[in-house]
């Protein structure tokens, strides 16, 4: 947040090209303090999220080599993911993601931390996912709101043809 | 429009490959070989993909003989960047998370440096 309160703003682009989000956000804290928030589970159950979920870490090994595993809970439901730590290094973190309800689909997230100086960083996301399939359910992925709302703007649209 | 072309516009728009040349052609117009590109398919497969989006009404061909590029219609660039908006702001409500920790980070920091400075002011005390 900066000093008028307004937001850093995420942005996000889908590649049309390849199986492919890209995600940029800058943060006021330093590659360090963000690699930490990323790396140190304590913290980083704290803003994984989503909002109204509560999240537990069963195993967390956030080395070369390494790997994580943490379940979402809410309302008695329950959605597990996990993944390697393929590579921590001074400014970067690449690791793979994968959702339990779909063991055989992982994404390839590679985060790298641009330091712009004076206590601030630029976020780099990208994540691979395995097909173009894979990357539209997850972008579709508890959008199910969405896609409706997208349907009944499409209904009125078509409405309006008539 | 009726029924029957609702339901074909929804069917189009079920296929993920469908979906995926919908996303490329809201970047720009493109033609048949254009959208067959990124794909290991032949291009009369993704020729059939664009009637079948073309019968919906998702998208048109001009008449330009030579190139006839594929051209989105605006509504369902409408749709698309309605997913993406939602993603994005799951992302953002993820990324304000993060930035209400470390900015608790940073005042734990602190108490931490001002309770080792009484620390040391009690030391200086006692001696």
């Amino acid at each position: 947040m900066n000093a008028t309160g307004n937001r850093h703003q995420v942005s996000i682009e889908a590649d049309p090209a390849l199986p492919i989000i890209r995600m940029t956000r800058d943060f006021d804290a330093t590659p360090s303090e963000l690699m930490r928030a990323h790396l140190d589970p304590d913290l980083f159950v704290r803003w994984v999220g989503p909002n109204g979920m509560e999240t537990e870490i069963l195993d967390w090994y956030a080395t070369t080599g390494g790997r994580w595993r943490y379940v979402a809970r809410a309302g008695g439901e329950e959605f597990g993911f996990h993944g390697s730590f393929h590579e921590v290094g001074e400014d970067t973190i690449v690791q793979t993601f994968t959702y339990d309800g779909q063991p055989d689909g992982v994404a390839l997230e590679t985060l790298r931390f641009e330091d712009l100086g004076d206590g601030r960083t630029r976020l780099h996301a990208q994540s691979l996912v395995d097909s173009f399939e894979g990357r539209d359910q997850w972008l579709a992925s508890g959008m199910e709101v969405g896609v409706e709302e997208g349907y009944a703007k499409l209904d009125a649209l078509v409405g309006a043809l008539r | 429009m009726d029924d029957e072309q609702l339901s074909r516009v929804f069917a189009a728009l079920a296929d993920p490959t469908r979906r995926d040349m919908v996303a490329r052609l809201a970047l720009g117009d493109a033609t048949v070989g254009e959208l067959a590109d990124p794909y290991d398919v032949s291009v009369q497969a993704i020729s059939k993909h664009v009637k079948v989006l073309a019968d919906a009404g998702l998208v048109t061909q001009t008449r330009d003989a030579q190139r006839r590029p594929c051209h989105l219609e605006a509504e369902v660039f409408d749709l698309m960047t309605k997913w993406i908006e939602r993603y994005r702001r799951q992302a953002q409500e993820r990324y304000e998370r993060l930035d209400t920790v470390l900015a608790e980070m940073r005042d734990d920091v602190r108490a931490a440096d001002r309770d080792s400075e009484h620390e040391e002011q009690r030391h200086e005390r006692d001696r």
